[in-house]
Order: C-alpha cells, then sequence, then structure tokens
C-alpha cells in the first residue's frame, strides 16, 4: 500500500494513505498518512457507522493541506479486536448418523441465502460452491480420522482456499442470524473457529494435516496465525 | 511481528500538488484485492489490478490472507471501500466528485514490490490520471 503511494504521487497524483502499520508508514516515508490503529481488514474502523467514516476521510484530506512531507498523523480513536466470539447460537445436531458439521452447515444455508441477494455477492468460490459444503466438511473429517490429507478427497486439492470458502459461507450466514450492529474485529472469527462444528472441524484437520507431515503451507494457513 | 518487517526504500519520493478539495476528483485504491464477481480472482502473490466502476457494489474480497477481519466488509463494504462516503462528501460539495473507476490491487505481494513499482503501479495511475483524477484515498487491509 505504502508502494502504491509513492508510484500514484510519482505520476502526479496527490495521495492519503489510511494506514494500519504505523512503525511502516513511518519507514517508508508515506507522503500523507493517517496512522488508524483499527483492527486489521476495517480500515474505516467502524462498519456501518456513516459519521465515523466521514470522520476518518476527512482527516485524511485534512492532510493535503500539508505543503511538503511526509506527514504522519494519528487518529485520536483506538479500535481493538475482540477476543470474544460473536453471538450467534448454533443448534446442536439431531441426526447422530450424520456429520454434525454437515448439519450445521446446511441449517445456516437458509440465512447465507438471504445475505446473497442482500449483497448481491458472495465470498465464497474459491474451491467450492454452497452446495458443496457438505462434501467438503466430510472431506475433513477423513483426515481427522487418518486417511492421508491428499488422497481424502479434498474439493480443489488446496486446504486453504478450501476453509476459505467454509469460513466465509459461516461468516456470511452468522451475519444475517446475528442482532444489532456489525460485530468487533475477529469476533466472527473467534465465532467459527470456537463454537461451530465446522471450525472445530478445521482446527482438528489441520492438526492432522501436520503431524502427518504435511507442507507447512498446506496446515497453517487454514486459520489466522495467532491459532 | 508485522511493525518489524523490512520495508522497501525509497528515497526523494514524490509529494504532488493537489486543487483545493473541493475541485478536487477523487478515487480510492484499495490493497484488499476487491473485485467485482464476474471479474477474474485474484491469485496469491498476484500483482495485477483490477478496476472497479464507481456503481458497483457486487463486491468480493478476494485477499489470501486468513489473518485479518473480514467480517466488517460483509456487514458494509465502506469499511474498506467508502464509496457511499465519496458519493456522499461529493453531493455536499466537499469534494469535487467521484472518479468513474476505482482501482484495487492485492495486498499480499512479492517481498520486492518490482512489478508493483515498475508496471501494474504506473499503469493503474494511468488510468486514473486519464479519468481526471487529482486526489487518490489509500485504504490498507
Amino acid at each position: 500500500m505504502s508502494t502504491l503511494a509513492h508510484v500514484f504521487e510519482a505520476a502526479g497524483i496527490a495521495t492519503v494513505t489510511l494506514a494500519s502499520i504505523r512503525s511502516v508508514a513511518d519507514r517508508m516515508k508515506v507522503p500523507r498518512a493517517l496512522y488508524c490503529e483499527f483492527p486489521l481488514g476495517r480500515p474505516l474502523g467502524k462498519p456501518g457507522d456513516v459519521a465515523f467514516q466521514r470522520d476518518v476521510i476527512m482527516r485524511g484530506f485534512a492532510l493535503l493541506d500539508a505543503a511538503a512531507g511526509p506527514v504522519l498523523v494519528d487518529h485520536p480513536e483506538v479500535i481493538t479486536d475482540e477476543v470474544e466470539a460473536m453471538s450467534c447460537v448454533v443448534p446442536a445436531a439431531f441426526d447422530s448418523n450424520e456429520l454434525a458439521a454437515v448439519a450445521e452447515a446446511r441449517g445456516l444455508r437458509n440465512a447465507w441465502d438471504r445475505s446473497v441477494e442482500r449483497r448481491g455477492s458472495t465470498g465464497v468460490g474459491r474451491s467450492i460452491t454452497a452446495d458443496g459444503m457438505g462434501d467438503a466438511l466430510v472431506a475433513l473429517q477423513r483426515i481427522v480420522d487418518g486417511t492421508p490429507w491428499k488422497e481424502a478427497g479434498i474439493p480443489g486439492k488446496v486446504t486453504t482456499s478450501l476453509v476459505h470458502d467454509i469460513r466465509t459461507y459461516y461468516e456470511e450466514a452468522a451475519l444475517e442470524l446475528a442482532d444489532g450492529p456489525a460485530p468487533a474485529g475477529r469476533a466472527a472469527e473467534a465465532w467459527f473457529y470456537e463454537q461451530t462444528e465446522a471450525g472445530k472441524l478445521v482446527m482438528a484437520s489441520r492438526a492432522a494435516i501436520k503431524d502427518q507431515g504435511g507442507p507447512h503451507p498446506a496446515w497453517f494457513y487454514m486459520a489466522p496465525a495467532h491459532r | 511481528m508485522l511493525s518489524e518487517q523490512p520495508v522497501p526504500e525509497f528515497s526523494n519520493p514524490a509529494f504532488a500538488a493537489a486543487p483545493p478539495l473541493a475541485e478536487a476528483t477523487v478515487a480510492i485504491v484499495t490493497s484488499a484485492a476487491l473485485h467485482q464477481a464476474s471479474d477474474d480472482r485474484f491469485s496469491a502473490g498476484d500483482t495485477s489490478y483490477r478496476m472497479i466502476d464507481r456503481s458497483a457494489r457486487d463486491l468480493v474480497l478476494g485477499h489470501w490472507s486468513p489473518n485479518f477481519d473480514r467480517s466488517g466488509f460483509t456487514a458494509d463494504v465502506n469499511v474498506v471501500f467508502p464509496i457511499d462516503r465519496l458519493e456522499e462528501l461529493a453531493a455536499d460539495g466537499v469534494i469535487g466528485g467521484v472518479a468513474p473507476r476505482h482501482v484495487s490491487f492485492a495486498g499480499n505481494q512479492p517481498d520486492d514490490v518490482a512489478t508493483l513499482r515498475m508496471d501494474s503501479g504506473p499503469a493503474a495511475a494511468a488510468e486514473l490520471r486519464a479519468d481526471g483524477v487529482d486526489v487518490v484515498l489509500l485504504t490498507p487491509v
């Protein structure tokens, strides 16, 4: 991002960067940077908060008044990640003959459909579509049960892309089911990995691939680094 | 730590002059790997960019890292791509106008950022210049 600021300035376009890592903006001499200590993935800070987003932008545009740079100013408000999972109850499995995660994913389908209808897009689709959730989860369970990960029938073969699709499906559905304002940064992540059957299955299969001697990229990026 | 990662060094960086804000045409440039559903997806380490039409809202966040929050974007695209805020600022006369097209790159780039510096970055800048853009708001992911 900081590189792009220099490239655009060189082309004659004035830039205002909403910087998310202060030391990088400083060391890279970003021409005009507003350092915003907000959750990564939320450069404008607060989803759904029009006044706050506008304030961030206007503080950034104010840096255009500087006659020379680099200029690095801190936004006065700090927004931290949430360690607690968002509130979204997932019903218990009913049929014990079926993998709990498969029933859970099916139960979320109507909410996910509403999300796609409302937003006009979805992040699901790198490896599978929503219709493929059940088969994907069964493949992950095979790995946990001892099948070598390359022989488990992982759709698309790339574990990290598959997990992206599963997690995104869950998070998109959860935002439709949860009441009130958008959850804090990482609260949806905590909900997925800690409270859903699918998230627990992802973590178990991640551990199994590691134990099987699978390459680091194949299992490590199935979850955020801190997990 | 992200804060200690090695960074490219730029000597004597340019500092472009901007017209008064009320006369400036503003574009968003994001590193969230946003694209419209109909666009090609970003690959891992993709150095190319996608142009995003001013009216597009069917946006997909194609960034490959699992290490950041996506739920904010799912709830409100403006928390990454504040296009509705720019439209409001233009309607209020605070900025001169909203660019007809905006730019999206992938944030996870090869460490030397050579292609970005020498090829795709300048190409994107030229497209914005052709659209009359004076000011760019960079939003990182």
